[in-house]
């Protein structure tokens, strides 16, 4: 068991040596790690957010356009508005909730398959971003956003790390230390046992998909924050790294489980493992291959893992 | 194959295997004869299920066992494949039939399935069907979609599967589990007809009763050991009994505690159910029984809201409510409990925690400032489990782990803690062994006589017998009979 709730820690450190063997100059820099650490809170607040959707048993394929959209609406009031930036994180916010109770309302309320649902109003706000943006890249959002993103740093790392940090401290606490957690728990695994139980099985499937449109609108103004303003396509790229993310990272520390330790270190791998590959001299493409291929490996993973903790039924 | 006629159809010895450092099965040794009913009982977790596992090939036995089919010595392990070959065939409890499929496709599912031929003829298959149906003289629809069979003809279907080439040995796990009494009858025609033909049949059941009238020697198992193997004619059904859980125990006393105070419900109308009214005392347990599809256990799921019904109320000394209205949150608040028939799909999520499951209802009790009090829940679910004889009473454990007796007594605590004044029941001893039945039965009159009044659907005569004071009998949706004795 311990072998296999570090693994992916353990394959991490593998990618960090190889890459620092091969590339020691320019792998096994601070400037690299920096840029490691620090890029990524954007994947890894909406990988956290979408941990909810699927550990209560549904798909949100919406998050990246969420995410997109909250940008946009951060890049339009901020810097095209000249809104206060306190006043467009909180109607992004907003956008990006409304997002979720569609969702919630059609996937928990009316019980329409959650992967069709959310492809549906995916594709709809990605529409609706791309109106309103006028199809163009916005930039020019105001530095009391970028500072506190990616400016300012704490031990030579951006502030956004931590910001994804404090985020998967808070989402473990819920997920192992509060009712919601067990519950969340056995809404995905068995839907009838939930609710013969007495959970309130619609509320809490549509909480968690409020829930993940909500992260995925926070990951939205760090994304804002980090570009220094929004465009209205880049941000779709991240759905398919948070599905592998959050797969890979249901293989480890609490292995079979979504988990946001794990996941954290899921993302950290895959990042690393590009990021090692570009410097090796890999074309770009490598990205495709290595977040397409992870997700897969990580599905067949997750699968053996849970498999393996039930182990062979004992007789009778 | 070369067959020899004398030898038994089945030989097996010294049989043993462990899972980790549990021992499932120790030294076990059975013979089945050709043209033999030969069936196996045990208790939960006794090596039953194991030791067909292993005749089925999914288990490899430790070392030092022999296998002997027809005659011939076999090697163990069995690679899959095997012992198809060898002319064993198995039906398992699920029956392995595909609801959406029909009978005929269901019946040639392995040939379809391997994918021999390369066109099929579907009037020819209805044709071979047919013949094989009438040869074993059951009366099915080639064309009819097993969903839409009765629960019997599934059986008889998946039986008929099996048997339809002429195996040296067929394997049974409790294929009459689901079934009311009459429609076993069925069952076990088939079953001596396909004896009869030359095969050894090995029966495994919970049901001494089915035991004892059906088969010609019965084997017992105790805790992965042989425990016996007696002429089933010959054998009482306590000496069977005692066998089984190794100890005498005697039936237990009625208590006749009751109050006057009644849980009534009026009116109740469901799927089937229509526009019932029964009153349960305080202190009583009340049982609902009938055939298939006569809507005997529908009101348990009604009451509980966990199936909407379609009118009716109840009243309780606490007050009324409209069933229209039910659901299982409000019913838990009402002190209503279900334990649905369905453990697996409704009971419990077996890859989670005993822990987890059992304290689910109760989750708010443990809610602190920050979070949940995980120490004091554990503690708790350990001291529960204990105390309902759970074994192991290791809350970390998969639920799934449990033998179906322990996973039926920890669903028992899940509900008694949150101390319901109605308890609904359905088969709630199905699938549960000697033991762990006589400690459930003791549990649920335990609370009637406490004052929780007790709703209890079953099909099975003998566990109505066991458990209830009074008994019901429906009939396309309306109580037809009552104070039926199910042992008469």
């Amino acid at each position: 068991m311990v072998a296999q709730r570090l693994a992916l820690p353990v394959a991490w450190i593998g990618v960090i040596v190889l890459f620092g063997a091969l590339e020691p100059d320019t792998f096994l820099t601070s400037a690299n790690f920096e840029t490691i650490f620090g890029s990524q809170a954007v994947l890894v607040v909406v990988t956290l957010g979408l941990l909810f959707p699927l550990t209560a048993g549904d798909y949100d394929l919406s998050v990246a356009s969420t995410l997109t959209l909250a940008s946009m609406v951060v890049a339009l009031l901020n810097a095209q508005h000249g809104w206060p930036v306190g006043a467009a994180i909180a109607v992004a916010l907003a956008a990006a909730a409304v997002v979720g109770l569609v969702n919630g309302a059609l996937v928990a309320v009316l019980d329409v398959e959650s992967l069709v649902v959310t492809l549906g109003t995916g594709t709809f706000v990605s529409g609706v971003v791309l109106w309103t943006s006028d199809s163009a890249t916005i930039g020019g959002v105001s530095d009391s956003l970028v500072n506190p993103v990616i400016v300012w740093e704490l031990f030579g790392i951006p502030l956004a790390f931590f910001y994804g940090l404090v985020l998967c401290a808070a989402v473990w606490l819920v997920f192992e230390y509060a009712p919601l957690g067990r519950r969340l728990l056995f809404v995905g695994r068995g839907r009838e046992v939930a609710r013969l139980s007495g959970v309130r099985v619609r509320r809490v499937r549509f909480g968690a998909l409020v829930a993940s449109a909500v992260f995925a609108g926070v990951a939205g103004v760090l994304y804002a924050g980090t570009l220094g303003g929004a465009d209205p396509s880049s941000g779709l790229d991240f759905l398919l790294p948070a599905y592998a993310a959050a797969f890979l990272g249901a293989t480890a520390i609490v292995p079979g489980r979504f988990n946001p330790w794990g996941t954290i270190v899921a993302v950290y791998f895959l990042v690393t493992g590009v990021t090692g590959l570009q410097l090796v001299g890999v074309e770009s493409f490598v990205q495709q291959l290595f977040y397409g291929g992870a997700l897969i490996v990580a599905v067949v993973l997750s699968r053996l893992a849970r498999e393996f903790t039930r182990g062979e039924p004992a007789g009778g | 194959m070369g067959r020899d006629e004398v030898a038994a159809a089945l030989e097996a010895r010294r049989i043993s295997k462990s899972f980790g450092g549990t021992r499932a099965l120790e030294r076990v040794g059975i013979v089945v004869e050709r043209g033999e009913l030969h069936g196996l009982v045990g208790a939960n977790g006794s090596g039953k299920s194991t030791l067909v596992r292993v005749l089925a090939g999914y288990h490899a036995p430790a070392p030092g066992g022999s296998l002997t089919v027809a005659g011939r010595a076999v090697d163990l392990p069995l690679p899959p494949g095997r012992p198809r070959e060898l002319g064993l065939r198995f039906v398992h409890q699920d029956l392995g039939l595909i609801p959406s499929l029909s009978a005929v496709e269901n019946l040639r599912l392995d040939e379809l399935a391997a994918a021999r031929r390369r066109w099929i003829s579907w009037s020819r298959e209805r044709a071979r069907a047919r013949a094989s149906f009438a040869r074993f003289g059951v009366e099915i629809d080639p064309r009819a979609p097993v969903e839409q069979l009765t629960p019997v003809e599934r059986a008889l279907l998946a039986i008929v599967r099996a048997a339809e080439d002429a195996p040296t040995v067929l394997v049974l796990d409790e294929p009459t589990a689901y079934l009311p009494g009459p429609e076993r009858r069925r069952v076990h025609a088939l079953l001596r007809e396909i004896a009869g033909r030359g095969a050894g049949v090995l029966l495994v059941s919970h049901d001494l009763n089915e035991v004892r009238e059906l088969t010609d020697r019965v084997t017992v198992l105790r805790e992965g050991r042989n425990a016996g193997t007696l002429d089933a004619g010959a054998a009482e059904p306590r000496e069977l009994a005692e066998l089984m859980v190794g100890v005498g125990f005697e039936s237990r006393p009625r208590s006749p505690a009751r109050g006057r105070d009644t849980v009534s419900i009026v009116g109740l109308t469901g799927e089937t159910v229509r526009d019932l009214s029964l009153k349960v005392r305080r202190g009583e347990v009340l049982g609902l029984t009938g055939l298939t599809g006569s809507g005997f256990d529908e009101p348990p799921y009604l009451l509980f809201g966990a199936r909407r019904a379609r009118g009716g109320n109840l009243a309780t000394s606490e007050g009324e409510h409209d069933l229209t209205e039910m659901t299982p949150l409000r019913a838990i608040e009402a002190g209503i409990a279900l334990l649905p028939a369905d453990r697996a799909r409704d009971g419990a999520v077996g890859s989670l925690g005993v822990g987890d499951n059992v304290v689910l209802p109760v989750l708010d009790r443990y809610r602190r400032a920050l979070g949940l009090d995980r120490g004091r829940l554990v503690r708790d679910a350990a001291a529960l489990l204990r105390d309902h004889g759970v074994s192991p009473d290791e809350p970390g454990a998969a639920f799934e782990a449990l033998s179906g007796g322990n996973q039926q007594k920890a669903l028992v605590a899940k509900w008694l803690q949150t101390a319901p004044s109605l308890l609904l029941l359905d088969e709630p001893l199905r699938g549960v062994d000697v033991g762990a039945r006589r400690q459930l039965v003791e549990r649920i009159r335990g609370l009637a006589a406490l004052g929780a009044a007790v709703l209890c659907a079953s099909a099975d005569g003998e566990q109505l017998d066991e458990l209830c004071d009074r008994v019901l009998v429906l009939e396309d949706g309306k109580v037809v009979g009552e104070e039926w004795s199910p042992s008469a």
